[in-house]
């Protein structure tokens, strides 16, 4: 399991959050989406067996949205 | 496709000024021989209209159906049935619409980032305890027991425990206190704090989001987001407005088989004034409130002030002026200019608020001091040109053994009223004494008497200083509950509390010891002089510190969300009203674009009424 952070760019109407939000959980092992519209970031936990960082990255980018910054976290459960 | 949206949403503004500039020309050419209107609202209705398309086309990949849906089948059905003049008008007022709500938005961004500038996103790394210069790393990549170097003037990029080397750090980030403090081997030091002077190696035991003001960013970062639920309403109804037009539009179109009328039923339903109209009185009453020295971050603040019922004030900077000031004093028979002159010199050298007051309220020249010794909690014990000087309160002087008899009556007194006393005794005689308190701010009462009158009945004063002082100042005023004694941690504490019992919350601070109540409260509105970080983390900002702002401020809100409600129902009214002409027989799209386009005119003319609150 991960934890990621995103920074987004381009976050300026509460609908694009819904859309991030929504489209995020549509994807397989990912759970506790968090879309935090004034700070511009999204946190979320992964299931590295199923997703990873780089492909939820793909998907903002599809929306029309930029990626500035991505961290990882490990997480033990 | 990702890129190319990119691509426009950086460049929206240029977009939309070309498609004004477009729609402009293409309705003046009407007045000239030379017609081009056609052509021209092509031009800008394929400028605007496609990465409105594209949105929807990508949110749809999805599975989310979006406003930009609605909007862009809109568009490609006006432009079918060859109505660019729609197609053009409405694909403008959506990306405008957009664009006013992110100029709003912007300072809500510009606050929070500005708070997370202030912990520091590297640490130099030593190898070993002795090295004098280590690797510079960024932040994310130190580790819990990594020793990191701390220069003077520095940041202190990590919580943890020094190691080795003494210095001076200022907490005011984290408790408010902008008192330097002495840190030492062994002592703890934390994320966000200043290196005034010295040089440490601390052993880092908490990183980044872990350490203490890591959390208050993210405390900060969420609250604000809870906030923003407000401004989504509209999103959500448009949630459900859309499929329902679009269903709507189809069978209509199926039971009619007229393509013009389904198209015309998608374009009469985008919802024009309905988009426009709530960043239009977002805009004028956040622009109103700034012109009259109050600053709002954003729409989100303003409807939350609207619903607060109760008002939350810290003293000390916010209700009173913050700056002790010396407001009597009482001086031994035959006491003389040389008195004045070795209180004034002790206090020269004390580094204490009230020497501050004494040294404004009190004009004499000082002295040189020989020896002089601090005694916590009590005052300062001095040698100027031989003489014994004490200054400080009743405790200090207890400790000498010096009468106040000469002085009780005055000072009982000076005590009821709530003033702070400071002493003065020479040579083992008492020759003075001085009472000094942090005055009301200007117009404080009126303002208070102002806010009875507005209907807000609910005020509670919160203060670190002793209860007597609190009520002191809470009675001056009238506030209908005053808490003193209290540490940074119950302020919130208590605003968790009100909220536990259903009141809606404004806390007014000053204090980075306030921030977390600030963020935590409904409404934070900072006094603009206040530290960096409460201006911050606060949703509203009274400039200069004007406490008097705030009846203002509250009546701005109020008619600020009044007017998003007009305006929404302007709309409601407006597509209502279309609908049943359409569907009556009375409308046609040319009549019905221009009842659309004067509701939008009427919502921004009622928004402007803003403009005139004060």
């Amino acid at each position: 399991m991960k934890k990621i952070m995103m920074e987004l760019g381009g976050l300026s109407c509460p609908s694009c959050l819904e859309k991030i939000k929504t489209a995020v959980e549509h994807q397989a092992g990912v759970s506790e989406v968090k879309v935090l519209f004034n700070a511009g970031k999204l946190k979320a936990t992964l299931d590295t067996n199923q997703v990873t960082a780089p492909v939820l990255k793909q998907v903002i980018e599809n929306l029309g949205y930029q990626v500035k910054n991505v961290k990882e976290k490990e997480v033990t459960q | 496709m990702g890129k190319l949206q990119t691509f426009f949403s950086r460049h929206q503004r240029v977009n939309v000024g070309a498609m004004t500039l477009l729609i402009i020309l293409a309705e003046l050419s009407r007045l000239t021989s030379f017609e081009v209107v056609t052509p021209l609202m092509i031009a800008a209705a394929v400028i605007g209209g496609v990465p409105i398309i594209l949105r929807a086309a990508s949110a749809l990949a999805y599975r989310v159906v979006s406003i930009e849906l609605l909007v862009a089948v809109a568009i490609i059905g006006a432009a079918i049935i060859g109505e660019f003049n729609e197609a053009a008008i409405v694909v403008w007022l959506f990306n405008l619409g957009d664009v006013l709500e992110e100029v709003t938005l912007k300072k809500t961004r510009a606050a929070v980032k500005s708070l997370t500038e202030l912990a520091p996103q590297t640490a130099e790394v030593l190898a070993d305890i002795n090295d004098t210069v280590g690797e510079v790393e960024e932040i994310d990549f130190v580790e819990q027991g990594d020793l990191v170097l701390v220069r003077a003037g520095d940041r202190i990029p990590v919580d943890g425990t020094v190691k080795k080397g003494t210095g001076v750090v200022n907490e005011a980030s984290l408790t408010g206190e902008a008192r330097p403090i002495q840190k030492m081997v062994e002592q703890t030091v934390s994320a966000g704090t200043i290196l005034e002077d010295g040089l440490l190696v601390v052993a880092a035991s908490r990183v980044g989001e872990d350490t203490t003001f890591g959390r208050i960013i993210e405390l900060v970062e969420e609250a604000q987001d809870s906030k923003s639920k407000a401004q989504r309403v509209i999103d959500r109804f448009a949630k459900y407005y859309t499929p329902l037009v679009l269903v709507l539009a189809l069978l209509v179109g199926l039971v009619t088989r007229d393509l013009a009328f389904a198209i015309t039923i998608l374009v009469l339903g985008c919802p024009g004034a309905l988009v426009i109209g709530v960043p239009v009185s977002t805009v004028a009453g956040i622009g109103q409130a700034a012109r009259r020295g109050i600053l709002a971050k954003g729409s989100a603040s303003l409807s939350a002030l609207n619903r607060v019922d109760t008002l939350v004030f810290d003293k000390t900077g916010t209700v009173t002026k913050g700056q002790p000031e010396v407001v009597d004093q009482w001086w031994a028979p035959g006491a003389s200019e040389e008195d004045r002159q070795l209180l004034v010199s002790v206090e020269t050298i004390a580094n204490h608020p009230l020497a501050k007051a004494v040294l404004n309220g009190v004009a004499a020249t000082p002295q040189p001091v020989d020896k002089s010794r601090v005694r916590l909690g009590q005052g300062m014990v001095a040698e100027v040109a031989g003489h014994q000087v004490l200054v400080g309160n009743a405790k200090l002087l207890g400790e000498f053994q010096i009468s106040l008899g000469a002085v009780k009556e005055v000072t009982q007194a000076w005590q009821t009223a709530g003033y702070s006393l400071v002493y003065l005794a020479v040579d083992g005689v008492l020759r003075g004494s001085l009472a000094i308190t942090d005055p009301l701010k200007d117009g404080a009462q009126a303002t208070f008497k102002k806010l009875r009158t507005l209907g807000y009945t609910n005020l509670i004063m919160l203060s670190g200083d002793n209860q007597t002082t609190a009520e002191q100042v809470g009675r001056a005023v009238g506030m209908t509950e005053v808490r003193g004694d209290l540490l940074p941690a119950d302020k919130a504490e208590i605003i968790k509390e009100l909220q536990a019992r259903g009141h809606v919350v404004a806390l007014l601070g000053d204090g980075i010891n306030d921030s977390p109540a600030l963020a935590l409260a409904e409404v934070g509105i900072a006094m603009g002089n206040g530290t960096d970080v409460a201006l911050d983390v606060s949703d509203i900002v009274l400039l200069h510190s004007d406490l008097t702002k705030l009846p203002l401020a509250l009546t701005i809100a109020k008619k600020t969300s009044a007017n998003m409600t007009q305006n929404i129902t302007i709309a409601l009214l407006t597509v209502a009203l279309l609908f049943g002409g359409l569907l009556a027989g009375y409308v046609h799209i040319a009549l019905g674009m221009l009842i659309h386009e004067l509701s939008i005119l009427i919502v921004i003319l009622n928004g402007m009424r803003l403009l005139k609150v004060r």
